[in-house]
């Protein structure tokens, strides 16, 4: 089976993030740079898939020099190959619009992709690939399994959870929940160093880099109020003021 | 030129859902200082009697594709219904809800219409006659302005953070075919399992009471479901209550979890780690019960309680009995 893996690599979310003074964007130095976490459950997923079915576990990444890393440790978990698509930043159309470019040639049976960047948190990208690959799509998935040539899922919703049937290939975005991933291992990242890794130039693969959601500015959260701390010893008499507060001041019970 | 402000109705279970009214909402507000129509278009089986109740939150024409091959949500089936439609009335600004139906459709959109989209959204407004929407970023530790550069101006909105506000306009109906061959829907649901405790979604509960590692066990959530029971409140967790075992992923809230906007979130025995707060901070009021007074929880709660919470909780639910 040919498999693929979306990769992003991301700040690591105990980051301190600091924004540019005229707010055009963050401040990269100092930043610890990991594995977009949803993306570590994608990988592990194709993981599996291959050691059920045999095949290639193909790890695909867009972005500047630095993603190599997390290119390296997705080969060290276990994939086999990578493809990188080297350019500084992209929106979420021109991503899939890069990744389905490089995707194609590869002819996957079944791509992963996190349900969510946890930079950005925009949760585009897997579905905008599978449109423009013109695959069907299993977004924020806790469970997988190909049985009889299809895909098998299961999403949550509100109140309830679906089980879901699609034909391959297709896109699965992995939410958490849908497994354990695995660490790499001393030897996988020794092994991880020989594994072949495509480079890729954004503008070669044809991508308009226009964005078309544009980031006008970035600004801090705005501070909430400081809140009262209710004083006192006796927990009964805090809790009926805390009752009180909710009731008259909040009016929310 | 692109003109009007679209939603796309959600309904599910024979109804629309309260995000539906939140998005109009929006949209009447956004229309209104552009001098512009508001658009619904609503997908479904059996749909086309929700419209008046569109209507009803300011939606002035309501594009109705109402056929038995809708009777579940797919994203195929939907996706083209909504693209073909947007694409045939040049559409400017395109509204959806981020719960899970608006998110998984909206993204496919981005797709389809090859445009941009801010998604889950905390505001949106007119400035120089284009939407910009607010939205959070890394976990909430930043804010970003989006400008959306092509057509259809896409954004989804969080749910529970507008408010829904009637406004009663014509919401005349307009059916459209939404011409799709059986053999583009690739996807089918199998089955759908209702959660068995029928107890409210975290994201569509108006209360939440949460727990922590603080709780020490599973058992000890009663404390917790109790108060909750008072309130009518949703029960949620920690990653940390999650990992242990003591309570479902689906009760989990934070940056791997749910991410909810209640008017109450208290939140017992939860320390504030940045990734629970990316969760639970555009909640309207925040109360914080822990006895360790540094706890980052207090900076972001507009009521904290210093203590045990063993001790604080159940006189707390004491005291609710009394008024509710
Ligand atoms: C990639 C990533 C994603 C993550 N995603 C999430 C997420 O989605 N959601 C999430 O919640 N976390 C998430 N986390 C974990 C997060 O970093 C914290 O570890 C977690 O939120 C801590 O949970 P907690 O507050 O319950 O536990 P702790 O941080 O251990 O806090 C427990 C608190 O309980 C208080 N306490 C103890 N006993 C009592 C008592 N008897 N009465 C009152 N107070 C008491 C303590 O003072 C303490 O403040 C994520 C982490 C990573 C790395
Ligand atoms: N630059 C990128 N390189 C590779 N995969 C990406 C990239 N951006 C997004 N993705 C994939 O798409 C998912 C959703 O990302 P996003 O839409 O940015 O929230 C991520 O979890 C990745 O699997």
């Amino acid at each position: 089976m040919n498999i693929v893996a979306c990769v992003k690599q991301v700040p690591d979310t105990e980051a301190l993030i600091k924004l540019k003074a005229d707010g055009s964007g963050i401040e990269e130095g100092g930043i610890k740079w990991v594995m977009n976490p949803y993306d570590e459950y994608g990988v592990e997923e194709a993981l599996k898939l291959k050691e059920a079915n045999g095949g290639d576990v193909t790890v695909v990444s867009l972005g500047p020099a630095r993603t190599m890393e997390t290119i390296r440790t997705a080969l060290a978990m276990g994939a086999d190959k990578g493809v990188h698509i080297t350019i500084d930043d992209a929106d979420a159309y021109n991503t899939a619009a890069a990744l389905a470019a490089a995707i194609k040639e590869i002819n996957p049976d079944v791509i992963f992709c996190g349900q969510r960047a946890i930079d950005d948190d925009s949760g585009q990208v897997g579905s905008v690939l599978a449109e423009l690959l013109g695959m069907p799509q299993i977004t924020i998935v806790t469970g997988f399994e190909v049985a009889d040539g299809k895909v098998k899922a299961i999403k949550p919703i509100e109140g309830a959870q679906l089980v879901i049937e699609s034909p391959m290939p297709c896109v699965v975005t992995a939410q958490k929940g849908l497994n354990e991933p695995r660490y790499a291992s001393l030897p996988g990242i020794m092994k991880a160093k020989k594994k072949p890794v495509d480079v890729k130039d954004a503008a070669a693969l044809g991508i308009d880099v226009a964005p078309k959601a544009k980031i006008a500015r970035m600004t801090p959260p705005s501070e909430r109020a400081p809140g009262k701390i209710i004083a006192g010893d006796d927990p009964a008499a805090k809790a009926a003021d805390l009752v009180k507060l909710l009731r008259e001041e909040a009016k929310v019970i | 030129m692109a003109k009007g402000v679209w939603i796309v109705a959600e309904q599910r279970d024979g109804a629309l859902r309260s995000v539906s009214f939140e998005i109009a909402s929006v949209a009447r507000k956004l229309a209104d200082e552009l001098g512009e129509d508001v658009s619904a278009v609503l997908v479904g089986s059996g749909v086309e009697g929700f419209a008046p109740e569109l209507a009803k939150y300011g939606v002035d024409k309501v594009y109705v594709a109402d056929d038995a091959m809708f009777a579940d949500y797919t994203t195929d089936a939907y996706s083209e219904a909504v693209a073909k439609v947007v694409k045939e009335n040049d559409v400017s600004i395109l509204l959806l809800s981020a719960s899970v139906q608006g998110k998984d459709l909206s993204s496919r959109l981005v797709g389809k219409l090859a445009t941009g989209m801010a998604s889950d959204c905390t505001d949106v407004k007119i400035a120089d006659g284009r939407l910009l929407a607010t939205r959070p970023m890394y976990a909430g530790k930043v804010f970003g302005e989006y400008v959306v550069e092509s057509y259809p101006q896409m954004a989804s909105l969080r749910p529970k953070v507008f408010a829904a506000v009637e406004n009663a306009k014509a919401g005349e109906v307009v059916k459209f075919d939404a011409g799709i061959a059986a053999d583009a829907l690739k996807t089918k649901v199998l089955e759908t399992q209702k959660d068995a405790s029928g107890k409210i979604d975290l994201t569509e509960a108006d209360i939440i009471v949460a727990g922590g590692r603080g709780m020490k066990g599973s058992d000890e959530y009663k404390v917790i479901e109790d108060l909750a029971g008072v309130l009518g409140a949703a029960v949620g967790a920690s990653r940390a209550a999650v990992d242990a075992g003591w309570r479902p992923q689906s009760d989990q809230v934070g940056q791997t979890g749910k991410v909810v906007s209640p008017n109450l979130y208290i939140a017992c025995g939860i320390s504030g780690a940045i990734q629970h707060l990316a969760g639970m901070s555009s909640s309207k009021y925040i109360v914080a019960i822990n006895k360790d007074a540094e706890a980052p929880i207090f900076a972001k709660a507009d009521y904290g309680i210093v203590d045990d919470l063993f001790s604080v909780v159940p006189e707390v639910t004491a005291e609710a009995k009394k008024i509710l």
